[in-house]
């Protein structure tokens, strides 16, 4: 398995970053180095063995905590939009979302 | 389940083939990842907590009344609820999905299976449920006032939803609406959804192909945010026409996601945005899975309340109403509550079921009120009932009492029909004078009675009930009259 | 009294209670001291009326009458917690500026034990590193041999203790990043079992490994500052265990086993090694220091068993596959719409989200998220993030293993000491390798240190480090401190500082 520039351009796409022709080619190349180490994954039988998506699950049953349903939270728009980029009566402002 | 026979009739030759995913805003305070408030129409942003907006560093704390809504639903429509369910993440980029990724439930959702019923005209219908699932809301995109640019609104983001999502078990757009409205019928009734379609707390995507009978599915297109009932069959039915007259031009259809135009009343395929088709899910590392006690579900279930296609069979099993009756009393929990105690009050379930379907529909759908608002009382409308029953006051009587109660005037039928008089005449002995007097008054008419005249009979039977003031029971009338004609 | 910058948690809490000097005393002086050493590159943010506020409010605590083990002592914060009195970037210009509404769960626990901040330290970007060298704010200089790096992540925080700019700081550790650079810097670190520390408030990486802790100059500073940064967060953090809190000093000079003589109070500890930290992947001046190491725990009583952790190298994929892919997902909320940068010029919403991300991003952090685009993008999800996720439980259960043989597993924490700044800059897959030793307890969720061992080539420290069970903390530190007792490897600081 070897990724392409295309393959690159895709998953940029994907990801939502823009790369020169310069920056996709050494990322191509880092990346097909970094997959050559993933190779050895393969030859590990995993078959039946259950995914660990919560290392603490190893220890003891992990089950998601639910909270009352209270609305607790006061509107801290101000705060909240001190950073945003670019603000108009409360809204934030984006070039135009065509649907 | 098996699947529905195909009954349908076709359009054109071609079999029509929908499914639909229904967006259900459950009906929670505050949203379903995040303590901030989920009531509608507030400034914008004003609802759209640290969490809400993804600010870095924090993270999503389930909403427990969200899974209850998902069970107390499940449990309405026969579905499988999931000992043990997964949010997942459905990443793409867009403005008002603020983290870059959804939270959803993918391969393992908490409602599985299931199914809705419903009568279309008078036959039965079944659609099968795929799943629902739990997943948050997006914010909103405004585009008008902000030239070139669109204002992003995030307080409706992470407002909790039911994804509801059908086999393609429905066949036409008169067949979807219906389905629709004992879907919405079934959440406002177990009071997970306010049902408010405008507000977009009822939101309904109909997967929508054709086909020639026999032939494998055709390509769907999704027509999305359906959020009217009369749009939905208008909608739908363009789709249909429009993927037909492709087909029949020789053009393949290309799966799309379509947008309703209530005004041109034409559907249009959205931008498709092209890596739509990758969302990368993955199990969200942030919540571990959803875990239901079995016990959980069970104490759900001894509170569930009687839904209204099991109330609509009872009625017609204690009360022998017709299907029709029973199915349009239970549209409304109020309205079903209401038949049911001016039904046992007054002992006349089918009088009481033909006043509450006629006369008062009518006049409440006039005033756009619910039956919560009548005026009149279950016991004030027993009562008539009663009277009517017991032969005390006639139908035309009734509806002069039934006017009176709806205008607010005095609380006490009996007086009502006292003060107004109304009262029918039962006794023989003053009708039997008023028949003689009658007689002897038209001669003419007695005599073409008898030379066979009915009409000349009916005149007289007229004159006893005007002579009456119409307090006469017509029926009597006309038998003692007969016998003294002989 | 010492000088201010040479005392300890301990030290410091108790002169500051007992009036030999105030709150705000130490931190004029502290922070005195810091901008004399800007040219470390330890430091992202300084509020000195912030800090001074704080320091106030920390006397005022003590002239009321309270007592606690961090009131009125100075600290800081790697800038990957947010805070609401200091901005907070995470080492990347996306936040250059970016102004938190509220504190990180940890930051506000050591506020309310006392602790005064006195502003945030460089860290990699988005913590995606092992040199500090990915900061888009330049890098942290190892106070030891200011050419070399001092490892990372938490590379500030290593350097700030190190140096003696700070008696203890808090760090994060993903995949190492507070165990390496305290071995690289010879301070002490302890990244306790995933979910012990709140995440709400630290800027996500990869969510089920990021874990909070404190560097400091020895396991007892350490314990006082993880037992009040530690403890369930039911409101804000899902994945926070819910056990409660604990004292993490509870067992510091406690026997091993009841009735061990002080001259041997590991007596019946047994010390796993797994031959795959002792191959020949590790340089010969870190195996060095770390034998010497164990054996000065042998003479404390405890003995040495040989485990195996089996997949030790797998760990390199493993985590570099599931790490990127949980950061894709977690980095796509950097968008230029609600906070962060936004490119000056764009031509519509697609150009302005790519342009606001590649400027704002700097090249490793671009490299993860496309390796963690990838790896669960259509068609490969399965092949490469569900097999690891597979094999990350295959890597769990060999500790479980282990941990059946012996009660602490030791090693290096790193095969090579700190290396010249530049060096393997270009080179990512070198940095990957570099991180063997720590990734396998971090993808099994283990709490692990790092406690100074001694010196390798160029006097550059070698850190020890310990991996305990789950929820092992306070057994953890009660063998690092006897070790501290026993030794002065801790104590040493660089020279000028």
């Amino acid at each position: 398995m070897s990724l392409t520039l295309q393959d690159i351009g895709r998953i940029a796409n994907l990801a939502r970053l823009e790369l020169s022709t310069e920056q996709s080619e050494r990322m191509r190349d880092q990346l097909n180095g970094f997959f050559d180490i993933v190779e050895q994954m393969k030859a590990v039988d995993t078959t039946g063995v259950e995914p660990l998506a919560h290392p603490t699950a190893v220890m003891e049953d992990v089950a998601l905590r639910l909270r009352p349903d209270v609305a607790s939270e006061p509107d801290r728009r101000e705060a909240n939009q001190r950073s945003a980029p670019a603000v108009e009566r409360g809204l934030f402002l984006v070039p135009k979302v065509i649907e | 389940m098996s699947s529905p026979k195909l009954t349908s009739l076709l359009v054109q030759g071609y079999e029509v083939v929908i499914g639909f995913e229904t967006h259900t805003q459950l009906a929670t305070q505050s949203k379903i990842f995040s303590r901030a408030p989920t009531a509608f129409g507030a400034e914008p942003n004003t609802q759209a907590c640290a969490v809400d907006l993804a600010l870095p560093g924090t993270l999503p704390v389930m909403n427990r009344e969200a899974v209850a809504c998902a069970i107390r639903f499940g449990l309405s429509v026969g579905s499988h609820v999931a000992e043990r369910s997964v949010f997942a993440r459905k990443n793409y980029f867009y403005p008002d999905l603020p983290k870059g990724y959804q939270i959803s439930q993918y391969e393992i959702p908490v409602v599985q299976g299931g199914s809705v019923s419903f009568f279309l005209g008078d036959e039965k219908k079944t659609v099968r449920l795929v799943r629902a699932h739990l997943e948050e809301d997006a914010g909103k995109s405004l585009h008008e006032d902000f030239i070139g640019q669109s204002g992003i609104d995030l307080n409706r983001a992470g407002t909790p939803l039911l994804e509801i999502v059908t086999e393609p078990d429905i066949r036409s757009s008169a067949e979807a609406v219906a389905y629709a409205k004992e879907l919405h019928k079934i959440v406002t009734w177990i009071g997970i959804c306010d049902g408010n379609m405008q507000e977009g707390s009822f939101r309904c995507d109909a997967n929508v192909s054709v086909r020639k009978p026999g032939q494998p599915l055709g390509t769907r297109r999704e027509i999305k945010n359906l959020n009217s009932f009369r749009f939905m069959q208008q909608a739908i039915d363009y789709e249909i026409r429009w993927q037909i007259e492709e087909i029949e031009d020789g053009r393949a259809i290309e799966q799309a996601t379509v947008l309703f135009n209530p005004d041109t009343g034409e559907t249009r395929a959205m931008r498709t945005k092209e890596d739509a088709a990758d969302y990368r899910y993955f199990p969200d590392p942030d919540l571990p899975p959803l875990v239901i006690a079995p016990e959980w579900v069970e104490s759900t279930r001894a509170q569930m309340t009687e839904l209204p296609r099991a109330m609509a069979a009872r009625f017609v099993q204690d009360y022998g109403l017709p299907e029709y009756d029973a199915t349009t009393l239970t549209q409304s929990k109020a309205m079903a509550a209401y038949f049911e105690a001016v039904a046992q009050a007054s002992g006349q379930a089918k009088l009481a079921s033909n006043w509450i379907m006629g006369e008062m529909s009518r006049r409440l759908n006039a005033g756009e009120m619910a039956v919560e608002q009548a005026p009149l009382t279950t016991a004030q409308l027993a009562t008539m009932l009663a009277r009517i029953a017991d032969g005390t006051i006639s139908n035309n009587a009734a509806k002069q009492v039934f006017d009176a109660l709806w205008q607010g005037e005095g609380g006490d039928v009996d007086a009502i029909i006292e003060s107004r008089g109304l009262k029918q005449m039962n006794d023989s002995g003053a009708l039997e004078k008023i028949i003689d007097e009658v007689i002897a008054a038209n001669p003419d008419n007695v005599a073409q009675f008898k030379a066979g005249k009915d009409k000349a009979f009916n005149a007289l039977v007229g004159q006893v009930m005007k002579a009456s003031k119409g307090k006469a029971n017509p029926q009597q009338a006309t038998d003692l009259l007969r016998a003294r004609l002989g | 009294m010492k000088p201010i910058h040479e005392q300890g948690v301990a030290e410091l809490a108790q002169a500051i209670a007992e009036g030999q000097t105030s709150s705000v005393e130490a931190a004029q002086h502290l922070l005195e001291r810091a901008k004399q050493h800007q040219h470390l590159g330890a430091w992202l943010a300084f509020d000195e009326d912030a800090t001074l506020a704080q320091a106030k409010a920390a006397d005022a605590r003590i002239a009321a009458g309270e007592r606690t083990p961090l009131l009125g002592v100075p600290m800081a914060h790697k800038d990957i917690f947010v805070t609401r009195d200091f901005p907070t970037t995470a080492g990347s210009k996306m936040l250059e500026g970016y102004r938190s509404p509220f504190d990180a769960t940890v930051v506000s626990r050591l506020a309310q034990a006392g602790a005064v901040t006195l502003g945030k330290l460089n860290c990699d970007e988005f913590a995606m590193g092992g040199s500090n060298q990915n900061s888009a704010y330049g890098p942290a200089r190892n106070p030891w041999h200011t050419d070399h790096v001092p490892g990372g992540s938490s590379g500030g925080t290593a350097v700030a203790v190190a140096a003696r700019l700070l008696p203890a700081a808090t760090g994060t550790d993903t995949g190492g990043s507070i165990r390496q650079p305290a071995s690289f810097c010879g301070v002490t670190g302890i990244k306790p079992t995933y979910g012990r520390c709140s995440r709400y408030g630290m800027v996500a990486f990869a969510s089920s490994l990021d874990q909070a802790g404190p560097m400091a100059r020895s396991a007892a500073d350490c314990a006082t500052l993880l037992t009040a940064m530690a403890g369930p967060d039911i409101d804000r953090d899902s994945t926070s265990l819910d056990h409660p809190a604990e004292d993490y000093a509870r067992l510091l000079g406690q026997p091993w086993q009841a009735g061990a003589s002080t001259a041997q109070p590991l007596k019946g500890l047994r010390i796993g090694l797994p031959q795959e930290f002792f191959g020949d992947g590790v340089a010969a001046d870190v195996i060095a220091p770390v034998r010497a190491a164990l054996a000065e725990l042998e003479k404390l009583g405890a003995t040495l068993v040989d485990v195996s952790l089996p997949r030790t190298e797998l760990a390199i994929p493993v985590y570099y596959i599931i790490a990127p892919a949980e950061a894709s997902s977690n980095l796509s909320r950097f968008d230029g719409v609600k906070f962060g940068h936004r490119a000056a010029r764009y031509d519509d919403l697609l150009d302005m989200y790519k342009k606001s991300r590649s400027e704002g991003f700097g090249p490793e952090v671009q490299r993860r998220i496309m390796i963690g685009t990838y790896v669960l993008s259509h068609g490969y999800y399965d092949a490469y993030y569900l097999k690891a996720q597979q094999i990350r439980r295959l890597i769990a259960q060999d500790f479980q293993q282990a941990f059946a043989q012996c009660d602490v597993i030791a090693g290096p924490a790193a095969p090579t000491v700190a290396w010249k700044i530049g060096e393997k800059a270009d080179d990512p897959v070198a940095n990957y390798l570099a991180d063997i030793f720590t990734l396998p307890g971090s993808l099994a969720g283990l709490p692990g240190m790092s406690v100074p061992a001694g010196f390798g080539a160029g006097g550059l420290p070698v850190g020890l480090q310990l991996l305990g069970n789950y929820l092992k903390e306070a057994e953890l530190l009660q063998v690092a401190h006897a070790f501290q007792q026993a030794t002065d490897w801790h104590t040493q600081s660089p020279e000028g500082f």
